[in-house]
């Protein structure tokens, strides 16, 4: 069983953080991703550049709207995803709340939908 | 028609009982369907209803139900034949059935598994309750939604949420481990609980599925304790139901009005209950680990010696709220660990320690607090302040008969009725 841990966070308070905090995240993270690949659960997962970066595209009638920013202003954003596969529910929830993430934001657990 | 009939259905409902949760349990840890486990389990009744007028009423009634249902589930799949996934299930389930056959009767008790999948912690703590009652016990939505004061349709679609939920984000099927059980055991009594509360609140069982909502979940209570023999907080639990139940009707005069703990007539309380509830709570506390449950029949026990000694045992009350106060933060326990304050020490002890909780906003309309401070009042000599508490305690309660015995109380302390001049807001 897949899921995705969206992983939100304040990424102003991340832009702010000193070098030595950020790369105290950055080995946390480091140490987690490699955790879950010995784990045999890793699938994949990558940092997001901030919401300035983004760009928001919607068709309507044929006609294209292409607008810079996120689709939502929120007061966390989505920073990153790890995509996993566990058996079930239970194993999701205990890889999410080891997540560096979590403690400083909110890690939403989807399941995927498998085709 | 009706005399073939009669003993068939007699046997599907005694079948229904015990079996229900069983057949869920079993039927869905397997794929997590449990809105599927649902009706083919309600299609094996009913086939059951329209078979065994013909055929008779099997050996094992709840192998033939168990069979009958996962041969639904199999079409159910077959339907579904859009999804790649069918052929595994269908896969899945053709062993299930091969391996029913060759052991007859063994279906494998997993309703502990299904109760720790209601109350799972993914799933809305204001849904496990009524889950687990429709889930193990089979009650249909009307009867749960009226339980819980919620509007049928309303109920129905929480719980079809969180089925869906716990189908599509695969919640699994199990008893927790060891290290984890103690926190998803308290989950589970917490829902069993919500369930009897939900019963109790409806004190004159004028509401025919309300107070059989207690007895539910006395049932559930029943079930864990039995499954889980070893787990103090389980057995904590059953007691405490038990205690409470054994005082139902006291709780209301012969001709309805509101009867207060202290004032009950002993003679009314059931017995049998209480002893069984006192035997619990003694395995319990043998087992060394104490908690909510356990604290709370401790209290209940400490009330109910008043039948032995004509009084209650206010020291090991107060001491018990004290070591509940400490573990919930509940300005509920506060409130009645002053009162019990009042019986050892005095008057002025017990107002001071309602004092401490009255700056917290969830005692502003909290009644018992009010009431509890009335009656403190009365009795330490300030009848002004004692007026002023009970009228606000008659404002906020909503249950008439507890209404109407403020109004009294109220009425002999101050000695005048209360005078129905124009409102003005003070």
């Amino acid at each position: 069983m897949q899921y995705l841990l969206l992983i939100y966070g304040d990424e102003n308070a991340m832009a702010a953080a000193t070098e030595a905090n950020a790369g105290k995240m950055l080995a946390a993270y480091g140490a987690y991703a490699e955790a879950m690949g010995k784990a045999g659960v890793l699938q994949g997962g990558n940092r997001l550049r901030p919401t300035s970066a983004s760009t928001t595209v919607r068709v309507a009638n044929g006609k294209t709207t292409v607008l810079d920013g996120p689709y939502v202003e929120t007061k966390e954003q989505l920073g990153g995803y790890f995509l996993i596969d566990v058996p079930d529910l239970d194993a999701a929830l205990s890889w999410a709340e080891r997540c560096p993430g979590a403690s400083t934001g909110v890690i939403e657990v989807r399941p995927i939908w498998a085709m | 028609m009706a005399a073939i009939d009669d003993p068939v259905r007699r046997a599907a409902e005694a079948v229904a009982r015990d079996s229900y949760g069983k057949l869920i349990a079993f039927l869905t840890a397997r794929t997590g369907d449990m809105a599927g486990a649902e009706d083919a389990l309600s299609d094996a009744f009913a086939a059951a209803l329209s078979e065994w007028p013909k055929s008779g009423i099997p050996d094992n009634p709840r192998a033939w139900l168990a069979s009958v249902a996962r041969r639904k589930r199999i079409d159910q799949f077959r339907r579904r034949r859009t999804r790649r996934d069918a052929s595994e299930h269908i896969a899945l389930l053709a062993r299930e059935l091969d391996a029913a056959r060759s052991e007859t009767a063994a279906i494998p008790d997993e309703r502990l598994g299904l109760m720790f999948v209601c109350a799972h912690r993914a799933i809305d703590p204001a849904v496990r309750a009524p889950l687990m009652l429709r889930t193990v016990l089979g009650l249909d939505t009307a009867s749960i939604a009226s339980a819980f004061l919620v509007a049928p349709k309303t109920m129905a679609q929480r719980l079809v949420r969180a089925q869906s939920r716990i189908r599509l984000a695969h919640i699994p099927f199990r008893v927790p481990e060891a290290s984890e059980l103690h926190d998803r055991l308290a989950d589970v009594l917490d829902a069993i609980y919500a369930a009897f509360a939900a019963g109790w609140s409806d004190p004159g069982g004028t509401e025919i599925r309300r107070r059989d909502l207690a007895a539910e979940a006395i049932w559930l209570g029943r079930l864990v304790a039995s499954l889980l023999p070893d787990a103090p907080e389980a057995l904590g639990l059953l007691a405490l139901m038990l205690y409470a139940e054994a005082r139902r009707t006291a709780r209301r005069s012969d001709r309805g009005e509101y009867v207060p703990l202290a004032e009950q007539d002993t003679a009314s309380w059931d017995q049998e209950m209480i002893a069984e509830a006192e035997t619990l709570l003694r395995r319990a506390g043998g087992m060394g680990e104490i908690g909510r449950f356990q604290l709370e029949a401790a209290i209940q026990s400490a009330h109910v010696v008043r039948r032995v000694t004509g009084r209650a045992d206010w020291v090991a009350i107060e001491q018990l709220y004290a070591a509940l106060e400490s573990m919930t933060d509940s300005p509920v326990v506060t409130i009645n660990r002053a009162i019990a304050v009042a019986e050892t020490q005095g008057e002025p002890a017990g107002l001071a320690v309602l004092d401490s909780v009255a700056g917290d906003k969830r005692v502003v309309d909290y009644q018992p607090y009010w009431a509890a401070r009335a009656g403190l009042l009365v009795r330490s000599g300030d009848l002004a302040a004692a007026d002023r508490a009970y009228r606000r305690a008659i404002g906020l309660e909503a249950d008439p008969a507890v209404r109407r015995f403020l109004i009294e109380r109220r009425a002999v302390a101050v000695g005048s009725d209360i005078e129905f001049g124009p409102w003005v807001p003070r």
